[in-house]
């Protein structure tokens, strides 16, 4: 089965004057549609800038890169802001939400870069996409009137809004409780039951434990790259807490 | 490309980033707002004062013409020397008899000095004229009665007063029948003019006395100069016809060879509102033009708070770009915002000159017209302001790298 997602010998390197440093230093790596796949490793070891190539927010210095079989790589800027709008979803650790702007239009602000048009009614979309992610009765809150845990959600709305076949989450869950960590590993967990396919950077092991494989990261390459043996459901696990009243972490096998 | 949804967004957006900062806005569309209004002002006011001119042709008639003496390159009125040679009493005779296509001929005899009557002082001009002048002026009396030719021969002390004068001299009463002194020369008021009002230069046409041509030269002037002839053609669409057999008969009477120049000028009273409308047309353009420059400043004004703004929203614009915004999208919506504030900053200039010209046509002797041409050119021209100034700081914005953008503080 060919992979959706292809990279070999993939590197960065940013230069600062005159020094330069390596951030990747050849990544191959093959994702094939529907894995969910997490992406562990030391800070600085280059999660992001990984994340950020193959969300086509930034260009390799070297190596190749297909995506669902295209070459990224003979790509214009243009052709790589398509390739964000229609192919894939961002979900950020700061959640990166317009101010002063509501959950709706938040959500909406994909489909006005929609080239192809594919979605004719761009407000049902977003609020399809909102009550997917439980924020039926949230509409009109703007960031700053949500929670942390509420914020994600309406950024994952906003990253599926598009129907991407690839959702893209570097540390979703750094900035928030391991409660609501686990809320938002269920809305994961389920997207990609649906068949999208997931990559999820995170610090965290237990997160980690929500995918079905652990990539593991230093100084830019690849050092480890192995199958979850004991993978959680987060469904049983917020099932589990809220049985619990709501206190404390998830309960540890 | 751009749809009902996008454009809707696109408003949005815009009126959102300028509402956020309501002082900053109004602050830097100021230049806009004062531009816009100075300019319609300034164009108004022109405009005002071309139709004044025009309704004072169509007032006066466009049958009168004007005859200097002197060769036209001294102008009108101008005492140069060299061919200046002043009409007389019998050119004016021999015209009378010749000129076919005038309905009207008479000489015109200008005095100064005070006037004294109803035991009060007045200075101003007394003119001498032939009763043919109130035909070729197509002014008549409101008061009394015009003096006869018979007067004129026998430099009969009697005059008309311009209403102005009429109500100096006399604000409470009928002047007819009055003695009045011009330069201490005793007269009898015999009729009051009707009203002129301004000229189209500012002047009061009111301000003045009209004698027997005779009676001015002889007991004011003592010297029979004649300063100008007045006359007018049987219809203004005569005039050109009249002008040129005024032209030949004159030649012909001051034996003029065919290379000699005329030493007269004849100026129909069509020339000289032309003469007046355009001088009116260059201070319209001049004045305009110095407000324009208010509208570039206003345009850097609003070159520079978008830039601060592309600074402040370089977050934004990285979350935009990462869900797949193109050059293009961050480049429109920000010369929309640029377009929008100079377009707000055009409507409050606009009805601020509106309000302008409420108060200068009920407070001032001044019109001002504001003609929807004009408006819609400023609107068009605050759009070019807005694209032109927004255009860098948009670029800018657009051409921003996403990753790093999202990573700014
Ligand atoms: N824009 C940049 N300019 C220069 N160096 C950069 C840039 N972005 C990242 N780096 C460097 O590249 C290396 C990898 O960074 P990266 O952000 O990918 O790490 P990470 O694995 O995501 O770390 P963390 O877990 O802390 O988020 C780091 O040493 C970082 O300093
Ligand atoms: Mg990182």
């Amino acid at each position: 089965m060919p992979g959706i997602i292809e990279t070999k010998r993939l590197t960065k390197i940013y230069r600062m004057g005159d020094i330069e440093l390596a951030a990747l230093r050849g990544v191959d790596l093959v994702i094939e549609p529907g894995e969910f796949v997490a992406v562990m490793g030391a800070s600085g070891s280059g999660k992001s800038t990984l994340m950020n190539l193959l969300g086509c927010l930034d260009e390799p210095t070297s190596g190749e890169y297909r995506l669902d079989g295209l070459d990224v790589a003979a790509l214009d800027r243009d052709e790589y802001a398509d390739i964000r709008n229609q192919k894939i979803g961002f979900v950020f650790q700061g959640f990166n939400l317009l101010a002063r702007t509501s959950a709706l239009e938040n959500v909406e602000l994909p489909l006005l870069y929609d080239r192809a048009r594919r979605i004719d009614d761009p407000l049902r979309a977003a609020r399809d996409a909102l009550e997917r992610v439980g924020l039926g009765d949230r509409f009109d809150h703007e960031p700053n009137q949500l929670s942390g845990g509420e914020q994600q959600r309406v950024a994952i709305a906003r990253a599926l809004v598009n129907q991407p076949s690839i959702v893209l989450a570097d540390e979703p869950t750094g900035n928030l409780d391991s409660r609501t960590s686990i809320e938002i590993m269920e809305i994961f967990q389920e997207l990609n039951g649906r068949g999208i396919t997931i990559i999820l950077v995170t610090h965290e092991h237990d997160i980690a434990h929500y995918a079905g494989r652990i990539i593991e990261m230093r100084d830019g390459v690849i050092v480890g790259d192995a199958p979850v043996r004991d993978r959680r459901d987060a469904a049983i696990d917020v099932a589990a807490l809220r049985r619990s009243g709501g206190e404390g972490k998830a309960a540890r096998p | 490309m751009i749809g009902s949804f996008q454009f809707k967004n696109l408003m949005k957006t815009a009126f959102r980033s300028i509402l956020k900062n309501r002082m900053r806005s109004f602050l830097t569309s100021l230049g806009i707002i004062i531009g816009v209004a100075a300019v319609i002002v300034m164009v108004g006011i022109g405009e005002g004062a071309q139709k004044q001119i025009q309704d004072e042709l169509a007032s006066l008639g466009t049958d009168v013409m004007m005859v200097f003496p002197g060769a036209s390159r001294f102008g009108g009125v101008s005492r140069g020397a060299g061919s200046w040679s002043p009409f007389t009493l019998s050119e004016v005779e021999k015209i009378r008899e010749k000129a076919t296509a005038l309905r009207a001929l008479s000489p015109v005899v200008r005095a100064g000095g005070q006037v004294i009557g109803g035991g009060k002082n007045w200075s101003t001009s007394t003119y001498g004229v032939d009763p043919e002048y109130f035909v070729a002026r197509n002014w008549d009396v409101a008061l009394g009665e015009i003096f006869s030719t018979r007067d004129v021969i026998n430099r009969k002390k009697v005059a008309i007063l311009g209403k102005t004068v009429a109500d100096e001299l006399y604000p409470s009463g009928n002047p007819i029948g009055e003695r009045i002194r011009i330069r201490n020369v005793p007269f009898v008021v015999i009729g009051v003019l009707k009203p002129k009002g301004q000229s189209s230069m500012g002047q009061d046409q009111d301000d003045i006395i009209i004698a027997p041509t005779n009676t001015v030269m002889y007991r004011l002037q003592g010297h029979p100069r004649i300063d100008f002839l007045i006359a007018s053609a049987r219809s203004s669409a005569e005039v050109d016809a009249a002008q040129e057999q005024l032209r030949n008969i004159l030649r012909e009477m001051r034996k003029l060879q065919d290379e000699d120049a005329d030493n007269f000028n004849i100026r129909t009273q069509a020339d000289l509102v032309e003469t007046a409308a355009e001088t009116a047309r260059m201070l319209t353009l001049l004045l305009a033009s110095i407000a324009g420059v208010s509208l570039v400043v206003g345009g850097i004004g609003i070159m520079n708070i978008m830039l601060v703004s592309v600074t402040e929203r370089t977050r934004e614009i990285g979350i935009r770009l990462s869900i797949g915004a193109r050059s293009v999208d961050v480049l429109t919506q920000f010369v929309t915002e640029a377009v929008v504030l100079s377009l707000i900053g055009g409507a409050i200039g606009i009805a601020l000159s509106f309000a302008a010209a409420f108060f200068v046509n009920r407070l001032s002797s001044l019109e001002m017209i504001i003609n929807p041409g004009t408006v819609v050119l400023v609107c068009f021209v605050c759009v070019g302001v807005g694209v032109f100034f927004g255009w860098y700081p948009a670029r800018k914005a657009a051409s921003l790298n996403p990753v790093e953008a999202l990573r700014y503080e």
